[in-house]
């Protein structure tokens, strides 16, 4: 395999705004205070950065802050700067910043996805998509006039037909949010963190069966930030460099939420198995996943696509809980993921797959030298494999 | 659902006005390409598998089978009143093509996967809206 044009990239710097429920902060106030943190982070200033990418971009969902208003606000000298949620997932815009540091576009890229959702007071029991019912794309006028608004009915589907085929359980999808919440109780800023029983899990009205409230993520208000440098820039990096060893980016099917080829999977088939196209990397070599649990469904299908059991062996995989805990063969969502942690979009698995590597997480995986990491679900998704060092 | 047809807000697409207005006469249709026969759905300007544009609205059994479903047990639009089933239903003509759609005439428990279902139409204001009751094909 001639060497993938991503590992050209590294990590070299990684830092948060302050997290929470509702903190009625604008998200161009958390985007400055994470990307000074994580500039300093990568041994670098306001000056050094060329180049800024964010996932959506002006107008996105859920939207925080422009690449133009941080631009402005910090009177960024760029080279080169993307923002849209045409792409590859939430990490579409990680993936555009590596191929621009690769490419000689920029040298050090801010890479940065906001949210403002709790202080908006937009409460709201279910993760992504959703929403108004105007000037809809085609694809969703055939979903709206039937009551289903939001991404918990359109995933509930999935789920019921993945429980229909496989077998899977309300227990087998409860051992994620536990699991989540588990490890969310050591996340200082992790939004819910009081102990969740298996009974509390099943004990919670269903909204959208076969999802309860717990298997659908916590809005919250937060900034993430990583710099994706040249790995030239590897030997300088304070906090040392995390590696992009493979991103999976592909969608070979229809981009849609309900003409979609196979009910009990979503984007995440496609974009994993292009991403091993791309690694001598296997799953057996992966020390950590943290993967996208906008709804508790999303990891175990997650765990299916990317190899770390059979499809549809996802329900017995993380039965139980131990084989996902942190000390277990495969360490999930370390963080407390979007169930517990908040919903960061993406970026809160990126920012805890960096720590991992580094060595400096919360709840810290031991020899921790590859970490998957896969956001999106529905029609869009998105992964990255990086390495502590190159591989 | 109770007490008169929901709140849709239906605002279709050029291609797609057809849809929600056929069911006048009590058969629903998909867009199908005149060259190729396939049907088409979301409809679209241009047939995707032989790029015809020879592309009109053609009548279906309006009979198929519960690929998957939820039910909603939350109030996300008022007026439209929980619990209900969202459906993804499989038609007879094309079982690649699903129809999203509510299940309604039984009890939401009773909806399943594998399920046989028929088209009706609710009338609201001037569109006939698709929705599917179960089947009895004894
Ligand atoms: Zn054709």
């Amino acid at each position: 395999m001639t060497e993938p044009l991503e590992r050209q990239a590294i990590i070299s710097g990684a830092a948060q705004s302050d997290i929470g429920r509702r903190l009625y902060r604008s998200g161009l106030d958390l985007t400055v205070e994470a990307s000074l943190r994580a500039i300093e982070d990568a041994g670098l200033t306001v000056d050094d950065i060329d180049g800024i990418s964010t996932y959506p971009g002006m107008g996105g969902p859920f939207g925080g802050c422009s690449g133009a208003e941080l631009h402005d606000t910090l009177r960024f000298s760029l080279n080169w700067r993307d923002g849209a949620a045409e792409t590859s997932g939430q990490l579409g815009a990680v993936h555009k910043a590596v191929l621009a540091v690769a490419a000689g576009l920029a040298r050090h890229v801010l890479v940065f996805r906001t949210v403002v959702e709790g202080s908006r007071g937009a409460v709201r029991a279910g993760g992504g998509g959703g929403g108004g019912m105007g000037g809809m794309p085609p694809a969703f006028q055939y979903l709206i006039p039937y009551g289903v608004t939001s991404a918990a009915n359109w995933i509930a589907c999935y789920a019921q037909r993945h429980m229909h085929e496989y077998g899977t359980t309300r227990e087998q999808l409860g051992a994620i949010a536990i699991n989540a919440r588990t490890n969310a109780a050591s996340n200082p800023k992790a939004i819910y963190t009081d102990p969740m029983s298996m009974e509390d899990y099943l004990g919670i009205r269903t909204i959208s069966d076969p999802f309860g409230l717990y298997d659908c993520d916590v809005p919250c208000d937060g900034s993430t930030v990583v710099i994706v440098s040249h790995r030239d820039y590897a030997p300088d990096a304070p906090n040392g460099a995390v590696h992009v060893n493979a991103m999976g980016t592909a969608l070979r099917h229809r981009p849609s939420w309900d003409q979609f080829d196979d009910l009990t999977t979503m984007a995440m088939r496609d974009s994993a198995s292009s991403m091993w196209e791309r690694t001598e990397l296997t799953a057996a070599d992966v020390d950590t996943a943290q993967l996208y649990d906008g709804f508790s469904w999303l990891a175990m299908v997650w765990i299916e696509a990317l190899g770390f059991c059979g499809k549809g062996e996802g329900g017995p995989f993380v039965e139980g809980g131990a084989r996902i805990a942190p000390d277990g063969e495969l360490p999930l969502n370390t963080w407390g993921g979007q169930l517990s942690g908040g919903r960061l979009h993406g970026f809160g698995f990126l920012y805890e797959g960096v720590m991992q590597l580094r060595g400096t997480a919360d709840v810290q995986v031991s020899d921790c030298e590859v970490a998957a990491i896969g956001a999106g679900g529905g029609p869009e998704s998105g992964c990255l494999l990086l390495t502590k060092g190159i591989r | 659902m109770t007490d008169g047809p929901p709140p849709r807000f239906i605002s279709p697409h050029a291609e797609g006005e057809f849809y929600w207005t056929a069911g006048a006469d009590g058969s629903l249709r998909l867009q199908r390409c005149g060259a190729c026969g396939r049907y088409i759905h979301p409809p679209g300007p241009v047939c995707p598998y032989c790029h015809s544009r020879d592309l009109n609205p053609g009548p279906v059994s309006g009979k198929g089978t519960v690929a998957t479903f939820t039910i909603n047990r939350k109030e996300w639009i008022p007026g439209f009143e929980p619990p209900y089933v969202f459906a993804l239903v499989e038609l007879d003509e094309d079982p690649t093509i699903r129809i999203g759609t509510n299940i309604v005439g039984c009890a939401v428990e009773d909806v399943a996967i594998g399920m046989r279902v028929e088209v009706e139409f609710e009338e609201n204001g001037e569109w006939f809206v698709p929705l599917f009751h179960p089947l009895d094909e004894s």
